[in-house]
């Protein structure tokens, strides 16, 4: 059901990553300040963006389900939610690593966008206690959207709270007009943001396909299992 | 119109009659919150708080009394059948919601009455600050009203129950908390209250309440579909 067009977007995923990666190496000039350990940047905004992006079109698909009530919508933004968690725990290593090298702390407290972060990661990590404490499956469907509408609202407003209530170390290059950066840096930047955008794509495709193909695999597991219209018991050898 | 704010002053009436005949709630969010500020005494070795140090103290304090509020939300209607009469009555839906919310806000309101004083009578010197305080509380507790009646009413009806609350609650009041102990901070410094960007931390917290108002209201509806 999902499984069209997989084979020709993971090429394409794949031919992305590696030019975007070559673009970081061999075409992006090394940054004078911080060296060869800017490059995490070309991977660690890319990731953090994408994730942010994944959880509110994650939200977005879950007012679909509760518009439309169709279950196609819901399984959309759980795998959404899914996958950008995923991402945000590599926005979290990614970051760490640049944060040691470049402010010499694994983890710094009073920076907004790396608190701003990990709270709004906690928050989705409860969505899979919170998913699967509701058994029933159609109800699990309709709280988890609404949870997923909630957290996606609550996104901008909390990354609005952690920067007020803070100083500025982060860098924040896009904030200054055009971007601050030099042309072939914001090439390859962009570049990479697209290359981890179809990344993000490909793999919640593939995610579907392989719940749908599960779930497919359990109906017809359970239709072999069931008796047979007119047949009598399972255990009973059939006599004809 | 009408018959929505009926039925929104009937289950609110309804909710404060039962607390106040069972008294389930409220003396158990008292009294956790007092023996929270001993706790808080003798946890951080002071006999008296200000600036930062009181801040953290009192929204911690508030925030998980609350918590043990909203957890009993909606046990009533869970095991009585609330939520069926709600489905079966003629009435806007929503009107359960903003009624709930109301009703929480009542005993959020009645805690800080009671625990606000308790902890200047341990901690602080100066009480200058408590009267711009109400105002955070207010604005604090509209907010939590909204975010714990919407949480509490899904985690009624989860397999998970108690646990559900604070774990998806408090990831989603943190900005909440932060703005709070943003404006309490200043007022509660030493040397007399301070209002370093009183206005601005209140309106994240309007902001706030507009927001998860909005949001809860509006999807309150889908919770109670079956």
């Amino acid at each position: 059901m999902f499984g069209k067009g997989l084979r020709p977007l993971s090429i394409a995923t794949v031919a992305m990553l590696a030019a975007g990666l070559s673009l970081v190496f061999f075409y992006a000039p090394i940054e004078t300040d911080q060296g060869i350990i800017q490059k995490i940047f070309y991977l660690h905004v890319p990731l953090a963006i994408v994730a942010l992006v994944g959880f509110v079109v994650g939200g977005v698909f879950a007012i679909a389900h509760l518009r439309t009530g169709n279950r196609k919508w819901d399984a959309y933004s759980y795998v959404s939610i899914h996958m950008s968690v995923i991402f945000g725990v590599a926005v979290l290593l990614t970051g760490s690593i640049w944060a040691k090298a470049s402010w010499g702390h694994w983890w710094v407290w009073d920076e907004p966008t790396l608190v701003s972060f990990l709270i709004v990661f906690l928050m989705y990590a409860t969505y899979y206690p919170f998913r699967y404490a509701i058994e029933d499956p159609e109800r699990q469907a309709r709280y988890a959207s609404v949870f997923a509408i909630t957290a996606g609202a609550f996104v901008p407003l909390n990354f609005m709270a952690v920067r007020m209530a803070q100083s500025l170390v982060h860098p924040r290059v896009f904030a200054t007009a055009n971007g601050g950066l030099p042309g072939s840096m914001m090439l390859t930047f962009l570049f990479c943001l697209a290359a981890i955008a179809l990344l993000w794509v490909t793999l919640v495709k593939f995610e579907l396909t392989a719940k749908s193909a599960s779930g497919q695999v359990k109906r017809l597991r359970r239709a072999l299992d069931a008796p047979a219209p007119g047949s009598g018991s399972r255990i009973a050898p059939e006599v004809s | 119109m009408t018959s929505s704010r009926a039925a929104f002053a009937a289950i609110l009436g309804k909710d404060l009659r039962a607390e106040l005949r069972t008294l389930q709630s409220l003396p158990a969010m008292a009294l956790f919150s007092v023996t929270t500020f001993v706790i808080f005494r003798f946890g951080l070795d002071r006999t008296s708080l200000s600036g930062s140090l009181a801040a953290g103290v009192l929204w911690a304090t508030l925030l998980f009394a609350a918590v043990l509020g909203i957890n009993r939300l909606f046990v009533a209607e869970r095991e009585e059948g609330g939520f069926d009469a709600i489905r079966l009555a003629p009435i806007d839906r929503s009107a359960l919601f903003t009624a709930k919310a109301a009703a929480l806000l009542v005993y959020l309101l009645a805690l800080e009455v009671i625990a606000v004083p308790v902890f200047a009578l341990f901690f602080l010197h100066d009480l200058g600050g408590l009267v711009p305080l109400a105002l955070v509380l207010l604005l604090a507790d509209l907010g939590l009203a909204a975010t714990g009646t919407l949480i509490s009413s899904m985690a009624v009806n989860s397999r998970a129950r108690d646990l559900l609350v604070p774990l998806v609650l408090l990831p989603l009041v943190v900005p909440l908390m932060i703005a709070a102990t943003g404006a309490t901070e200043p007022l509660l410094a030493l040397g007399g209250p301070g209002y370093d960007r009183f206005g601005t931390w209140l309106m994240v917290l309007g902001l706030y309440d507009l927001i998860f108002g909005l949001v809860g209201y509006a999807v309150f509806d889908f919770l109670l579909e079956d």
